[in-house]
């Protein structure tokens, strides 16, 4: 089977074209905002429905810096684990073959 | 589909997390059964917890002109069914809810009840189907986290819709707003998540991890 050999790679290209292409899309739609989803959808509560929250978050990031840092703090710690499982397969692998 | 601190009324934050909790409770009771019958599948427990918070910390841009982000719990119900991804997506949803202010500690049980709950049960059930149809493991791992994802976003938009049925036209024509807002954003989103679980089954394979091992039992058991 050429797929299942080759099945890595492809599927490392494809994701490398998916996002890619996601990215791009933001020369293709200038005029977007590119704010989020959830925001819309709060919003839309907020203003048509004259809704108010009755509670606030415990904590918020006191910027878009501090919250980018979280973020990126999230998906460090999951890339993380994840490559370091990875590592252990494939040290495993190794000191079987030893 | 992170519903914010406070953006639902009361009722239906007690609705939600009264049908939550006991899955998310099951699904801790169903990992620890798992970690005494089998300690050596808790490192790839936690990878799929990893995947939901790596996915989960991507807002990516998409066609709407908007950006969100995708649920990573595709992966953990093809590695461990439903009922473990609720108990997982609830520790991710829960570190944001505290640290990023997205999403909120009163609307944790709706939140969950959409990404950790109903969202991977349709996965779920669809990637069961598919492979009953003998379709391959890695498009199989595609389905579960095409519709984990999406319908997510959709179960979002109809807990909003009967919390804030429209004036004229009720909840249906609320449902169709939030969905103009959440479901079409999410469609080329949830296709780049449904390449990433796949590659990572791959990868699962290539290293010879039993990938179909610690499904519920109903499944492993008619798989083999």
């Amino acid at each position: 089977m050429k797929f299942e050999e080759k099945a890595t790679s492809i599927l490392v290209a494809l994701l490398v074209i998916g996002f890619t292409t996601l990215l791009a899309l933001t020369t293709v739609l200038p005029e977007a905002e590119w704010s989020g989803a959830d925001g819309q959808g709060m919003e839309l509560i907020e203003q048509s429905l004259n809704y108010e929250p009755w509670a606030n978050p415990i904590w918020e990031p006191p910027s878009g810096e501090i919250e980018s840092l979280l973020f990126a703090l999230q998906a460090a710690i999951g890339s993380l684990i994840i490559g370091y499982y990875f590592g252990l397969l494939k040290g495993r692998k190794e000191g079987e073959n030893t | 589909m992170h519903i914010a601190e406070g953006f639902l009324p009361l009722e239906w934050c007690a609705v939600w997390y009264a049908i939550a909790v006991p899955i998310v409770a099951y699904g801790i009771y169903k990992a620890k059964k798992l970690r005494d019958r089998e300690r050596g599948v808790m490192p790839l427990l936690a990878v799929a917890g990893a995947f939901i918070f790596v996915l989960s910390a991507l807002k990516l841009p998409s066609v709407t002109g908007s950006c969100s982000h995708p649920t990573g719990t595709g992966l953990g119900v093809v590695l461990f069914g439903p009922s473990i991804t609720a108990f997982l997506s609830a520790i991710a949803l829960l570190f944001q809810a505290l640290l990023l202010a997205h999403g909120g500690i009163s609307t944790l049980g709706a939140n969950t009840f959409s990404m950790g709950i109903v969202g991977p049960v349709i996965g779920w059930l669809l990637y069961l189907g598919v492979r009953k149809m003998n379709v391959g493991l890695l498009t199989s791992g595609f389905v579960a986290a095409f519709f984990a994802d999406l319908m997510t976003y959709v179960v979002t938009a109809g807990q909003l819709a009967v919390a804030f049925p429209a004036t004229k036209g009720g909840v249906l024509l609320s449902f169709e707003a939030f969905l103009g807002i959440f479901a079409l954003v999410q469609v080329p989103l949830a296709i780049v998540e449904g390449i990433a679980v796949a590659l990572v089954l791959r990868l699962l394979q290539e290293h010879g991890v039993a990938v179909e091992l610690w499904q519920p039992k109903e499944v492993s058991r008619s798989e083999v």
